[in-house]
This record gives C-alpha cells, sequence and structure tokens, in this order.
C-alpha cells in the first residue's frame, strides 16, 4: 500500500517526500477537524451525567 | 549459469524488508508461467504485506486519537470556556475587591435560558489555579458538555432557587472543569455568578453512585418527588476517571448570595491572596 503510493508520487526523491509529509498533515488533520470528534461520543468512557 | 539465477531470485522474494510488489515485479513472467506455486505464495506475501500494513495504520490511528482525546480537547476546551466568560463578563463591570455585602431575602433567580444558551460562571476557591468555567443550559455532549463545558441539567432549579441547581461537568478532556472534584471536603465555597448576583454554595456532602440514579439530581436530593425547601447545588462528573462506570456526586447548599455590584465574595478574595 505503502509503496504503491509511492511509486505513483510525482517528481524526484525530495519531492516525493514532501508531497508524502503533505499527504499526512491533510489526513492527521481531517481526523482532528472530522473523524476523532465523530467516533468519541461512542467511546466508552468520558459519560458525566446521570441518566439517559 | 541458471541454478545461480533461480538462487537470486528466491532469494529476492523472501527478503523481508523488500517491498512485496516490488519483489513480484522482480520475478521475470517467464519465470512465473514456469512456476504455478511460487506465483501463490507470492499472492499471499503480497496479502500478508497489506495487511501488516493496516494493521500499522490502524495502530497510528489509534495513538493520534488518544492524542486528540486526551491533548487536543483540553487545549480546544479551555480555549472556549475562557472566552465564554469573557463574552460574559467582558463587558460587565468588574466587581469592587472588597467582601460582598450579602443580600436580605430571597436571591434573584433568573428564568431558565434556552438549550446551550451560557448564562452563568462557577468559581470554586478550592481548586486553586482553576479559571473560572462558564455554565450553559442543557447536559447533552455534541452542543454543551464538549464544545462549552460545564452544563446545567433541563427543568432543575436556577441558581439560588428553591430546589436543586444541578450541573454536570468532564472529569478529564474538553477542558477537564471538573477535574479536582476529589479535592473538594465538606465546607468549601462554590461561587456561582451571573452578571448581576453572587450565589454562595456549601458543600454538604459527596457519594459515588451508577449512572442510573438520578435522584441525585432530584429537588430534594436521594428523595424523587418531595417537596423542596432548601436551595442546593449538585455536581456530576464522571468517576473513576476515564470510565463511565459510575458518577462522583457533590452535593451542596446555599450559604448567602450578594449583588455583584457591592464587592467580591471573601472565599474568592482569600484564593486570590487580596
Amino acid at each position: 500500500m505503502y509503496g504503491w503510493i509511492w511509486r505513483h508520487l510525482p517528481g524526484p526523491v525530495p519531492v516525493r517526500v514532501i508531497i508524502a509529509l503533505v499527504l499526512v498533515a491533510a489526513l492527521l488533520a481531517a481526523c482532528f477537524l472530522w473523524v476523532f470528534p465523530a467516533v468519541s461520543p461512542l467511546m466508552p468512557f468520558n459519560d458525566t451525567t446521570v441518566g439517559d | 549459469m541458471t541454478t545461480e539465477r533461480t538462487v537470486t531470485t528466491e532469494r529476492a522474494t523472501t527478503v523481508p524488508w523488500l517491498d512485496t510488489e516490488e519483489a513480484v515485479n522482480m520475478v521475470t513472467a517467464p519465470a512465473r508461467h514456469a512456476n504455478p506455486r511460487r506465483t501463490a505464495d507470492q499472492t499471499a506475501y503480497a496479502v500478508v504485506g497489506l495487511l501488516g500494513e493496516l494493521l500499522i495504520t490502524l495502530g497510528l490511528a489509534l495513538l493520534a486519537f488518544l492524542v486528540w482525546q486526551l491533548w487536543w480537547t483540553d487545549v480546544e476546551g479551555n480555549r472556549a470556556q475562557a472566552r465564554i466568560v469573557e463574552e460574559l463578563y467582558g463587558d460587565a463591570p468588574v466587581p469592587p475587591p472588597v467582601p460582598a455585602v450579602p443580600g436580605e431575602g430571597d436571591p434573584p433567580v433568573l428564568p431558565e435560558p434556552a438549550h446551550a444558551e451560557r448564562f452563568a460562571v462557577i468559581q470554586v476557591p478550592r481548586w486553586a489555579g482553576e479559571p473560572p468555567r462558564p455554565i450553559s443550559q442543557g447536559t447533552d455532549r455534541p452542543t454543551v458538555l464538549d464544545p462549552l463545558g460545564i452544563g446545567h441539567y433541563e427543568g432543575t432549579a436556577m441558581p439560588g432557587d428553591v430546589g436543586n441547581f444541578a450541573l454536570a461537568g468532564h472529569r478529564t478532556t474538553y477542558g477537564k472543569p471538573f477535574n479536582r472534584v476529589a479535592e473538594l471536603q465538606t465546607g468549601d465555597a462554590l461561587v456561582v455568578w451571573t452578571p448581576e448576583t453572587w450565589y454562595v454554595y456549601r458543600v454538604t456532602s459527596t457519594q459515588i453512585v451508577t449512572p442510573t440514579q438520578t435522584e441525585v439530581v432530584a429537588p430534594v436530593p436521594g428523595q424523587p418527588g418531595a417537596a423542596p425547601t432548601q436551595r442546593l447545588i449538585t455536581l456530576t462528573t464522571c468517576h473513576p476517571m476515564f470510565s463511565a462506570r459510575q458518577r462522583y456526586i457533590v452535593h451542596g447548599e446555599l450559604d448567602y448570595w450578594a449583588p455583584t455590584s457591592s464587592g467580591t465574595p471573601q472565599e474568592l478574595l482569600d484564593a486570590e491572596g487580596r
């Protein structure tokens, strides 16, 4: 999977490294902004109220 | 010569640190046709390699989730809650740093606000170093407890009213406004204020209950349906930390109220060393 991505990135190695880092940063940002907040209520901790 | 070549190819396909697809590509097409068993091996190897990469990715995602939950939600929560306090009181005149004069008679009671509206602030002198935290209407996580901090159980009494002013807040993550709840002792002040009024409550008891014991937020705690005569406060948060198994409950009773224009409660002056 990672090998496949690496081979399909354009340009010489330094350019590929930069593109890869940008991709990782974008993925992490998407997780922090949307994925994790959506998943968090399903986790079995952090409930503070009584009742339902 | 032929034997040597076969050995080289075989080694190439079984060296673990080589990318599987690259390893597959190293084998020439005629060789694949010549040996169907090796092709099957290579397919299995590629599948296992992909599975390994997916597992590594999952592990990194879990690590990132922990960083987000345990660190980033605090950063965001603290920032948001400080901004709300600033919005609520940024324009109000600063209460003079003299002891507030307790008001006579019944305290003023605000009408219950709309859902997610911010209407008061709480500060606890025992939690030295903790900033004042905003209180908002409602106790659901997506609209109140996660983004705004402490929530007020809808339908329970408002600050100063006869009945039970019941609050919920995170003990961990999202700014963790009730993080130090276990430090509270009987007699400790819980200072709630609206732009016009201070309400100084004192802790009367703490208890640990199961999540279904809703009677702790009843107008008379422990006696659902009973008519209230006292002006009470109740805090609920999770217990143990990072668990949803139980709830930590703090009960308190109103000691006195005072107009904010008359000064600042002695309890807060003491805490700030003024």
